[in-house]
C-alpha cells in the first residue's frame, strides 16, 4: 500500500502531481492574514511560475536592447529572442505562418486592432455585426464605437437559461449585410464553451464568407487551441491569463485578411520608408506593431507557453475539469446557493449567488479566509441582465488549484451563510 | 483599534437585516440617487425638513450589507439634525472611511465608528460612503429652492419617478417599508 488515498475525493484518473506544479509558483506560498492563499481568480489573471519569472530576469539581466534597430550584440540577441517568442506562440495555437501572429498589449488591444484595421475599412453604413450575449465588454464596446461611427448595426445572439448560445437564432441573424461575427470561445462570466467551430463553418458557408473573430482570452489558458482546425479568421488572447506577464497579448489573423487591413497605430517599425510625400507600410506582422513592443513581456509569454506545453494542455484541461465538476457537485447540494451558468460544456468558471448575501460581502468575507474570488458583473453586464442578477461571485480554477482548495471555498461559503443567517 | 475583520459584526448585520427608515417618502423636499458603478449598486435618499431640522428621511435601493447598514445608520443619525450639522457628520464619516479621522479627538461619529475598519478595504470604502454622498447630493439637489417651488419641478438628481403605490404622507405613517420594492423614491 503505497498510494495515498484522500477520503472523499474522486479517484484521480490521470497522472498529475499538483503539489509538484504548485512548487513552481512562489506566490502560492503566501499567507493572507495567517491563512494560506486560496487563489480562485484565475479568469481575471493567473499566477506566474518560477521558470517564467527567471526568463524575465535573464532577459533584463543579459539580453535587453531595442529590437529591429541596431547592429550590436544586445539588439541582435533581443531581436532573435522576440522573434523566437512569436514562433512559440505560433506553435501554441497551430497558426500556419509566423507572420500571422501579431503581438498586442492584450485581448482588448487585439480586438481594437481588428475594429480599426478591418472594421473601419470594410464595414459601412447598414452593414451588420453579429455578437453573442456572452461577450465580455471588450468584444462589445469597440464594435459599438464602430457602429456609431459608420452607421453599422449590431445583432445579438441570445442565450438559453443554461448560458448556451442559441445556434438556431445565430443562424437566423445572418443576411447579405452581415460583415463580421465576434464570438467568445469561453464565457468569462459563466464558463460556457461556445461551439465556435460550428459557428465559424456556418459563417463561412455563406455566398460571401463572413469573417469570424474569436475572443480566446478565457479559452487559451484552458483548452488546446488550434486555429487551423477552427478555421477562424481572427483569434485573440492575453498573456497574463496564461501564466505570462501583463501588457502582452496576441492577435492571430489569416495572412490574406491582415494584408488587406489598414494599420491601427502609426509609428516606427511599422513602415518600410517614410517621406513627407509618401509612407510605405511594412509587411505583416510588423505593419501592426508600431513603436517599441513589449519585448520582455513577449519573451516571458513565450516562456509561459513553453511551460504550459511541457505539462500539456490536455492534462491541464483534465485536471481543471475535475476541479470544476467537484466544486459544481458540492455547490449544487448547498441550500440557498445558485449556480449561474449550467452549460453542458464549461471550462474552469463557477459563477454563483447566495440568497440574501450581496456578492461584495461574500468576496470580503471569503478574503478573510484567504480565499480570492471575483465579485461583480465581470465586465459582462448583458449576461448579468439576462440572468436578472446585478452581480455574481465567481470562482475560477487553474491547473495549480487543488480539491482541498475547493473544500476551502465550500466551507467559506457556508461560513458566509452563517454570518448572514 | 479599527479592524476590517470587525466590519461584519452584530450592529451592521442587524441594520442590514432590519434597515431603519427603509422605504419611500410621500412628500420629500430633497432627494438624490447614488450609484456605485463598480458594482452597479444604487441607493436613493429622500428627506424633508421641519423648519431647520431634518424631519423625515428614508432610503431605498439595492446594495451590499455594508452600504445598506451605512444608509440605515446614517438616516437614524441625521434625523433631527440641521443641515449644517448633518453636513459636518457627512464630512466626518467620509474622513473616517478613508482613514483620515482621529477617532480620539472630539467628533460626532458615535456608533458609526463600527464602520472605521472599512478604511482597510479600499474596494469597500465606496460601499460605506455611497449613502453619505447621496445625502450630500440630496441637500444640494434643491439648494436654492423652497419646498413649494420644488414640488412643481423636476428634482435635479432623481430618476424619472412616479409616485409609488402606497407612498404615504410623512405626517401619517412616515414611511412605507417594503424591501422588495426597489422603485425610486417618489415625490408628490
Amino acid at each position: 500500500m503505497n498510494a495515498v488515498q484522500t477520503v472523499g475525493y474522486p479517484p484521480s484518473a490521470y497522472a498529475f502531481d499538483v503539489e509538484r506544479i504548485r512548487a513552481d509558483f512562489p506566490i502560492l506560498k503566501l499567507q493572507i492574514d495567517g491563512k494560506p492563499l486560496v487563489y480562485l481568480d484565475n479568469a481575471a489573471s493567473s499566477q506566474m511560475p518560477q521558470p517564467v519569472i527567471a526568463r524575465l530576469v535573464r532577459y533584463q539581466t543579459s539580453e535587453h536592447a531595442n529590437i529591429h534597430r541596431a547592429v550590436h550584440y544586445l539588439s541582435e540577441t533581443a531581436t532573435a529572442e522576440y522573434d523566437a517568442a512569436r514562433r512559440k506562440l505560433q506553435r501554441f495555437i497551430n497558426a500556419p505562418e509566423e507572420r500571422e501572429v501579431i503581438f498586442t498589449s492584450g485581448t482588448t488591444d487585439a480586438i481594437n486592432l481588428v475594429m480599426h484595421g478591418y472594421g473601419r475599412k470594410f464595414i459601412k453604413t447598414g452593414d451588420e455585426i453579429i455578437l453573442t450575449t456572452l461577450e465580455h465588454h471588450s468584444n462589445i464596446v469597440p464594435w459599438q464605437m464602430l457602429a456609431e461611427e459608420t452607421g453599422a448595426k449590431i445583432r445579438v445572439v441570445p442565450i438559453n437559461d443554461a448560458g448556451e448560445v442559441l445556434i438556431d437564432e445565430y443562424e437566423h441573424l445572418f443576411n447579405e449585410r452581415t460583415k463580421l461575427v465576434g464570438v467568445t470561445h469561453v464565457s468569462n462570466a459563466l464558463g460556457s464553451i461556445n461551439p465556435v467551430k460550428q459557428m465559424i463553418a456556418f459563417a463561412h458557408a455563406r455566398g460571401v464568407p463572413v469573417p469570424v473573430l474569436v475572443d480566446g482570452a478565457q479559452a487559451a489558458p484552458h483548452l488546446q487551441v488550434d486555429v487551423q482546425d477552427l478555421d477562424c479568421d481572427f483569434y485573440v488572447f492575453s498573456g497574463h491569463k496564461l501564466c505570462g506577464p501583463t501588457g502582452i497579448g496576441v492577435l492571430y489573423g489569416k495572412a490574406a485578411l491582415l494584408e488587406k487591413m489598414q494599420p491601427f497605430k502609426g509609428g516606427g517599425d511599422m513602415i518600410l520608408s517614410v517621406s513627407f510625400e509618401k509612407t510605405t507600410y511594412n509587411t505583416i506582422p510588423y505593419k501592426f506593431e508600431a513603436g517599441t513592443p513589449p519585448i520582455a513581456a513577449a519573451i516571458g509569454l513565450g516562456a509561459a507557453v513553453d511551460y504550459l506545453s511541457a505539462i500539456g494542455m490536455e492534462v491541464i484541461a483534465t485536471h481543471e475539469h475535475a476541479l470544476l465538476s467537484y466544486a459544481t457537485a458540492q455547490m449544487m447540494e448547498m441550500p440557498g446557493v445558485r449556480i449561474i451558468g449550467t452549460a453542458k460544456n464549461k471550462a474552469s468558471v463557477l459563477s454563483f449567488t447566495v440568497d440574501g448575501v450581496h456578492p461584495h460581502d461574500i468576496g470580503t468575507l471569503l478574503n478573510q479566509e484567504g480565499i480570492a474570488v471575483r465579485t461583480g458583473h465581470h465586465c459582462a453586464q448583458p449576461v448579468m441582465q439576462r440572468f436578472k442578477v446585478p452581480a455574481t461571485s465567481r470562482a475560477s480554477f487553474a491547473f495549480y488549484n487543488t480539491l482541498a482548495e475547493v473544500d476551502a471555498l465550500i466551507a467559506g461559503i457556508r461560513s458566509v451563510q452563517k454570518v448572514f443567517a | 483599534m479599527a479592524n476590517y475583520k470587525s466590519l461584519y459584526q452584530e450592529v451592521i448585520l442587524d441594520h442590514n437585516k432590519k434597515p431603519r427608515n427603509y422605504g419611500t417618502l410621500a412628500h420629500a423636499s430633497h432627494h438624490a440617487v447614488g450609484h456605485n458603478p463598480l458594482c452597479g449598486d444604487h441607493i436613493s435618499v429622500a428627506l424633508s425638513f421641519d423648519r431647520e431640522c431634518i424631519d423625515c428621511i428614508a432610503f431605498q435601493g439595492e446594495s451590499c450589507a455594508i452600504c445598506k447598514a451605512s444608509a440605515s445608520m446614517m438616516t437614524s443619525a441625521v434625523k433631527g439634525k440641521t443641515r449644517a450639522d448633518a453636513e459636518i457628520l457627512v464630512q466626518e464619516f467620509l474622513a473616517m472611511a478613508t482613514g483620515k479621522l482621529n477617532l480620539d479627538s472630539p467628533n460626532q461619529i458615535g456608533r458609526l465608528a463600527v464602520f472605521a475598519g472599512v478604511c482597510d478595504l479600499p474596494t469597500r470604502v465606496k460601499c460605506a460612503i455611497l449613502p453619505w454622498h447621496t445625502l450630500h447630493a440630496a441637500f444640494n439637489s434643491v439648494a436654492s429652492a423652497s419646498t413649494e417651488e420644488f414640488l412643481g419641478s423636476e428634482p435635479k438628481f432623481a430618476e424619472p419617478t412616479a409616485r409609488p403605490e402606497g407612498a404615504v404622507r410623512c405626517t401619517a405613517a412616515k414611511l412605507v417599508s417594503d424591501p422588495n420594492n426597489s422603485a425610486p423614491i417618489g415625490n408628490a
